[in-house]
Order: C-alpha cells, then sequence, then structure tokens
C-alpha cells in the first residue's frame, strides 16, 4: 500500500485519476498547482486508487493526503 | 488633453509592485490606497499604504482580479485614479472601461489600445501593416490540431505554440516536429483557457538562438511616443525571465536604432499613450530582429530602464494620465551607465520549482548602484496563490563590468531563509563564461542546467 503525499503547498488544480481505477508507474493521479506552475503528480509503481483524498480546488499543505494505492 | 486632477491612486495589485508604485505616489504626495486579499495582509506594502482595504481571499480571481472589489475599494476609499501594476487586471481593457466608465482615471494606455494588443494575432497583423517586422506565424487563431499541423507545415519546424490572448511566457511550448505539435496542442489549449480565459492558440516559427530584446515605450499626451532604450531579457526558466539588463550587450548601435524606431511607430500605429514594452527576439548573428508583441502596461523589469536614464516611469504615468507633460525633457534622454535586475524567486536553485513557506529572515543587500525592489519582509507567508516573485535585485554600474561586479557582490549579501530562493543561481549565472561575456541567448539557462 503506498500513500502518496504533497510534497509542497499547493493547489489542487485538476483531479486525473478516480478512485476504483487501476494505474500504471508514472500514470498521472492529480495535477497541482503552485506559483503559476503546473506540477503532476504521479503513481510510483501499479495498483488500484483505493482512495482519493483531494477535489479540484482544494488547498494542500506539505505533507497531506493525496491518494492511496494497493 | 484636459488636465484631471489625481489627489488619490489606488494600487490594483500586491506585492513588489504594490509597494514600488505606492512609493512613488507618496513621493508626489498623492494618497496611496492599497488592496490586499486573506493571504497579504501582513505584506510590506499594505502598512506602507496611506490606506489599505482589504478585497477578499487569497485565489485572485476572487481578490485581484475581482474587478467588481476592487472598484468597490476605490469607491470606498475615494480614490481619484486607479494604477494597475503589472499582471491580474492590467492588460483587461473590460476593466480599464470599467474604471473609466466610474469616472476614475485609468493610469495605462486607451482601453482601444489594451483591446489591439491583447490579441497576438491581431497585434502581429497591424505591426506588419506598420511597417515592423514579424515572425512568421498564424494569421488566424489555429482551429484544430490539424490546422494547427496544416499551419506549422506552412511556418516551418520548430513552431511556439502560444495563447493568442496570453503573457507572462505562460502556456507557452515549442514543438520541433509533428508529432510533438500532435501531443502538446490540446494542454496549451487547456492552458490558454485556464490562464487567460481564451483558448485561441497561435503557431509561430520558433527561433533557436535568438534574443529577447524588449523596447520601453511612453506615449505622450501630444501623440509623440518616445523609445527609451532596450532591455536584454534572454536569460528565461520555462520561458520566463529570470534576468534582465540594458543595454543588451547583443545589440550594436545600428540594430538598438532600427529597434527603437520600430518600437516608436508601433505605439504610433496603435495611439499609444503611458508606459508599454514593444517585445522582440534578435538574431545576433545577423542582427536582425522580429515583433513578438506589444506589452501594454509597466512591466516586472522597468528598473533597468530607470535606472540608467534617470526617469520614473511610475511617475511618468501618473503625469500622462493626469493630462500633463512628463517630467523630463523627451529631447534630452542620455543613458548612463548599465543596469542589470536579478529576479529573486521562491523556487529551489537548481530545478526552479516553487518554495512557498514562511520567510524566516530577510536582509537586503546595500551600497552603491543597488536598488532592491521587495515585496517581502521577515514574518511573511509566502502562498502558491501568486506568482514566485519576492523581490527584484537591481544593481547599476558606469559600465557592464562594474554593474555585474557589484551584482554579484549584492547576490551573496541578500539573506533570506525560510522558502528556497533562486539566489543560488543567480551567482552562478554572474559566474557563467557566457553571461560574463554577454554573449548568451535565450537557452542560457538551459546549458546551466543540462
Amino acid at each position: 500500500m503506498t500513500e502518496v503525499r504533497a510534497e509542497m503547498v499547493a493547489n489542487v488544480w485538476q483531479v486525473v485519476a478516480s478512485e476504483g481505477q487501476s494505474v500504471a508507474d508514472g500514470d498521472t493521479l492529480v495535477i497541482l498547482e503552485s506559483m503559476k506552475m503546473e506540477i503532476p503528480v504521479m503513481a510510483e509503481g501499479s495498483g488500484t486508487v483505493t482512495k482519493l483524498a483531494v477535489a479540484e480546488g482544494d488547498v494542500v499543505q506539505e505533507g497531506d493526503l493525496i491518494a492511496v494505492i494497493e | 488633453m484636459p488636465e484631471r486632477r489625481i489627489s488619490s491612486v489606488l494600487v490594483a495589485n500586491r506585492g513588489e509592485i504594490a509597494r514600488r508604485i505606492i512609493r512613488t505616489l507618496q513621493r508626489m504626495e498623492i494618497r496611496a490606497i492599497a488592496v490586499y486579499s486573506e493571504a497579504d495582509a501582513a505584506l510590506p506594502y499594505v502598512r506602507e499604504a496611506d490606506e489599505a482595504v482589504p478585497i477578499g481571499p487569497a485565489p485572485p480571481a476572487r481578490s485581484y482580479l475581482d474587478a467588481g472589489a476592487v472598484l468597490g475599494a476605490a469607491r470606498q476609499a475615494g480614490a481619484d485614479a486607479i494604477h494597475p501594476g503589472y499582471g491580474f487586471l492590467a492588460e483587461n481593457a473590460g476593466f480599464a472601461a470599467a474604471v473609466i466608465e466610474a469616472g476614475l482615471t485609468w493610469i495605462g494606455p486607451p482601453p482601444s489600445a489594451i483591446d489591439l494588443m491583447g490579441d497576438k494575432i491581431n497585434a502581429r497583423n497591424l505591426m506588419e501593416r506598420a511597417g515592423v517586422p514579424v515572425a512568421a506565424g498564424s494569421r488566424e487563431p489555429v482551429a484544430d490540431v490539424d490546422a494547427a499541423v496544416a499551419e506549422a507545415g506552412r511556418i516551418g519546424y520548430p513552431v511556439m505554440i502560444k495563447a493568442a490572448a496570453g503573457g507572462g511566457g505562460i502556456g507557452m511550448s515549442v514543438a520541433a516536429n509533428e508529432a510533438q505539435l500532435r501531443a502538446g496542442f490540446e494542454t496549451a489549449r487547456s492552458r490558454a483557457e485556464r490562464f487567460f480565459g481564451s483558448a485561441s492558440i497561435l503557431l509561430e516559427r520558433y527561433i533557436e538562438r535568438a534574443r529577447h530584446v524588449e523596447v520601453q515605450i511612453l506615449g505622450l499626451n501630444d501623440s509623440r511616443v518616445l523609445a527609451l532604450g532596450e532591455r536584454d531579457c534572454s536569460v528565461q526558466r520555462r520561458h520566463q525571465k529570470v534576468a534582465e539588463e540594458t543595454p543588451s550587450p547583443g545589440v550594436t548601435p545600428g540594430l538598438r536604432a532600427r529597434m527603437l524606431a520600430a518600437a516608436a511607430r508601433a505605439g504610433q500605429a496603435v495611439g499609444y499613450r503611458s508606459a508599454g514594452t514593444v517585445e522582440c527576439l534578435v538574431d545576433a548573428a545577423s542582427q536582425e530582429f522580429v515583433f513578438l508583441e506589444m506589452n501594454t502596461r509597466i512591466q516586472v523589469e522597468h528598473p533597468v530602464t530607470e535606472m540608467v536614464t534617470g526617469i520614473d516611469l511610475v511617475e511618468q504615468q501618473v503625469l500622462i494620465a493626469a493630462g500633463g507633460e512628463v517630467s523630463f525633457g523627451p529631447e534630452s534622454v542620455q543613458p548612463d551607465g548599465h543596469a542589470v535586475e536579478l529576479r529573486v524567486y521562491a523556487e529551489d536553485p537548481v530545478r526552479f520549482l516553487p518554495s512557498p513557506g514562511l520567510i524566516s529572515e530577510w536582509a537586503e543587500p546595500s551600497g552603491p548602484g543597488i536598488r532592491v525592489d521587495a515585496g517581502y519582509a521577515a514574518g511573511n507567508e509566502v502562498t502558491p496563490f501568486y506568482d514566485p516573485l519576492l523581490a527584484k535585485l537591481c544593481v547599476h554600474g558606469a559600465s557592464r563590468g562594474e554593474a555585474l561586479r557589484r551584482a554579484r557582490a549584492a547576490v551573496d549579501g541578500f539573506r533570506i531563509r525560510g522558502p528556497k530562493t533562486n539566489l543560488p543561481f543567480h551567482a552562478e549565472l554572474l559566474d557563467s563564461d557566457e553571461f560574463a561575456s554577454g554573449r548568451y541567448d535565450t537557452s542560457v539557462v538551459g546549458r546551466l542546467r543540462p
């Protein structure tokens, strides 16, 4: 089980993956935006997205949970 | 033009530019009114203003971009005029018109000029008709990816994919071939829609080893358009400027004369008033230049022009908006020395990724020729909602060598703790042979970060 967490304070611009979806290593889960820069958050390893913890428009702090992949 | 009384100005912006505009307004004994979002309440510009009005939560769409909130603040504070700074509503023709309709003075060019230059395709076509050289590119918005491919076939690869309504280097990408164009087109469209409210895309021939050189223009009330020198803005990452200097070491006197004359013609072609910038690409080897776009606002890097000409451009904007004459003799502008600006960004110096956070320490350099336009101070929080600009370190010297030596020392003397900053990158830039020689182009940062 992998917990994907935010590496910095940012806005959640786009939620790309959905709960229940199968993802492969490198697939984009969400796209964050910070200071006019888009930062894709990608799956490391393959599995199923069992939890998506953010919605578009949320602000995440460093360390906040974004998704769980099992 | 009749004179208008400007005794108070609302600055519709934030951070370093709001603070810088407030400084000139107060020197002119004009009451300076600031607006701030919830995220910016503790920034220096808010307490330095004569009056500060809160205008909403942090997200720009709900504060700095909310025209109703800004106009409401102007009414509440009794402002005579609005200065939009750069970005946000500065190049929004509808907002400029609304300010004028509300009976306030707009400190900037006429809405018609903003409108004409706000669409990059229009702007290119207009410039071509005015006898200003333009790069090969689309004369109409590109409707879809297949049309883009056809257009790129006509223009020739590599092409730059740009938002027609865009600016600030945002949402631009390069396609070296059809596959890359097909892959990048939809992303460019959605970015254009998101950042600029229009999905309209244009393609331009991408010049690989170009210098980005722009000309500062000032449109006077007697219809003259002055060209106040050029700035070299080739040091860029992600197509956004990081450092600028004047004069450009890549521009010969002959090219300078041609560019300045063309820039003045460009301003005249749109009946320009107030400060603006004509951006061009220069092929240093051939000393040819082409028009890229005209920015109908004051630019981030305007201080280097101020340091070399001795002219306060914000002051001139206010005087022009008031219907009067500028404070200097237009015939007698004599550039003196060399100036460089280093943009201090809240980002890591290696990969340039954003680094928001609480500033625990802030100590600015000082000394001969040094000017720091800072948006933040110790104790301020740098949030993810705005661009990463913390401060502009601007340095003047009698020669390029002196300016760069002073700048190198000033970088060492600038201490910011908390968010990561690109100050170590600026040290590397100044130490690099390529930048020191003056023979650099827009791919210089890529060579420092292979």
